[in-house]
């Protein structure tokens, strides 16, 4: 049976009318919820990577704020002048915002684990425990074999001794790269030194056994993830990202 | 009632879309290394199967031929949507794992395919049982799948151990074929291979 042109065309238009409705009714009613989620995600990441919080830990949401608002505080840091600042708020900081503004970031020469750009301002974490800064926590991120990987390091006081590594997003194949979440492959990281004597980052995820404090051992069956990841450790820590401005922090010159 | 039963029960064996259609493979083999990720991506098709045959069937007869598969499409698409928003919001974790599979139901040939072959022809109601009916189908070989992946490939369900890891101190060495995509093609394989043992007439003549 046929149908008028108008009809067809008036009843596309009613069909697209309440299906956008209804998706954008879906997506409204549910963001406070989404963004809930994702910000006690990084949340509980943070905890994990400091150590604090089991990454099996059965915890509500409240409890990872307290303790997140307890021992964290978020720092902007200027990766220009290499010192922190304040008048940065922590709280509505986008590194997304600064990656898209070429104004407000470099690019990276060589390109090392697929990293392109470093924003001018960067966030980290001050891990407290009573009055001292315990560890920071730096975030990281480079590419993998499949796509890119997010994640933090937590490194000590003296910005030299590793004390966790953790990743919040990536996409590699389960049970091969994506073991960069397996929890015994990450044990091995605490303890381990991210610079050498003379302070170049020196960390390196080997093949085979890993020996002494600058190597770890390499996923097996994911050589390309595992060269990644020492080379985005190796990277956030050097010259063109924190390096310099962990420089300042050891040697005191970085007023909190 | 009996028509509604067998319109239920068909999809499981005799007419499962995967294993006799050989429909939505490709999110069978994506989704399927662990359970968990393959339970709640079942039930997000189930979700979006029985809805979505349902919608169609409420306007089936006001929908213009001309124009049918698009509309049907665009209803799919939007309940998709709503289904990743759920559980992006209530499952956040497992909504990670699943990333662009859960998107990606909306070219689930399934779904398309019993709007168009049962809702557009019948009632709400047998639409909606239909569509739970192949979602089930669907579910069954991606959970039969997901277990044993899991179970061989890491030694976990549902991400408790099962099989002590060689690498944790145990007896079991993890089979690595089974994390990977091919693993779940011969598992599927298996699967049909079962299902023909069981029910001959499935065979084709050839």
């Amino acid at each position: 049976m046929g149908r008028s042109w108008q009809y067809i065309v008036g009843f596309a238009t009613v069909v697209c009318l309440i299906c956008s409705v209804v998706v954008a009714g879906s997506a409204v009613a549910l963001k406070e919820k989404q963004e809930a989620n994702k910000v006690l995600d990084r949340q509980k990441k943070v905890l994990n990577v400091a150590g604090l919080l089991a990454e099996d830990a059965q915890v509500s949401a409240d409890e990872v704020g307290k303790l997140f608002k307890k021992h964290v505080r978020a720092r902007i840091v200027d990766l220009k002048t290499d010192m922190l600042d304040p008048k940065v708020n922590a709280e509505t900081y986008e590194e997304k915002k600064l990656l898209s503004d070429p104004a407000r970031h470099d690019l990276v020469k060589g390109k090392p684990a697929g990293i392109k750009k470093v924003p001018n301002k960067a966030m980290l974490y001050e891990v407290v425990m009573g009055k001292d800064v315990e560890m920071l926590v730096l975030p990281i991120r480079g590419k993998g074999l499949w796509g890119e990987m997010k994640g933090y390091l937590a490194l000590g006081a003296d910005t030299r001794t590793i004390r966790g590594i953790t990743y919040y997003q990536h996409v590699e194949t389960p049970g091969l790269g994506g073991e960069v979440d397996n929890s015994k492959w990450k044990a091995q990281w605490p303890g381990k030194l991210a610079y050498d004597d003379t302070w170049v980052p020196t960390l390196e995820v080997v093949k085979g056994r890993a020996s002494g404090a600058f190597q770890i051992d390499g996923l097996s069956g994911a050589t390309i993830t595992s060269r990644s990841v020492g080379a985005q450790v190796r990277f956030w820590l050097g010259e063109q990202a924190f390096g310099p401005f962990l420089k300042n922090y050891r040697e005191g010159k970085v007023k909190s | 009632m009996s028509k509604n039963r067998e319109v239920l029960l068909d999809p499981l064996f005799n007419n499962n879309p995967i294993s006799l259609q050989v429909l939505g493979i490709c999110s069978a083999l994506a989704v399927t290394t662990k359970l968990e990720t393959s339970v709640v991506m079942s039930l997000a098709v189930i979700a979006v199967m029985v809805l979505s045959n349902m919608s169609v069937s409420l306007i089936r007869n006001m929908i213009p031929a001309s124009i049918r598969i698009i509309v049907q499409l665009t209803i799919i698409a939007s309940l998709v949507i709503v289904t990743d928003q759920v559980l992006k919001a209530y499952v956040f974790d497992v909504s990670k794992q699943l990333s662009v599979f859960v998107g990606l139901i909306i070219t689930n040939c399934i779904v398309m395919g019993r709007a168009e072959a049962f809702a557009m022809q019948n009632s709400p109601v047998a639409s909606a049982i239909d569509g739970f009916g192949n979602g089930l189908g669907y579910s069954l070989v991606l959970i039969f799948v997901g277990f044993f992946r899991e179970l061989f490939g890491s030694g976990k369900l549902m991400g408790i151990e099962v099989l002590p890891l060689t690498s944790d101190g145990g007896w079991y060495t993890p089979n690595g074929l089974m994390v990977l995509a091919p693993g779940a093609f011969f598992l599927i394989g298996i699967f049909i291979w079962i299902n023909r043992a069981w029910k001959p007439e499935q065979i084709e003549e050839n």
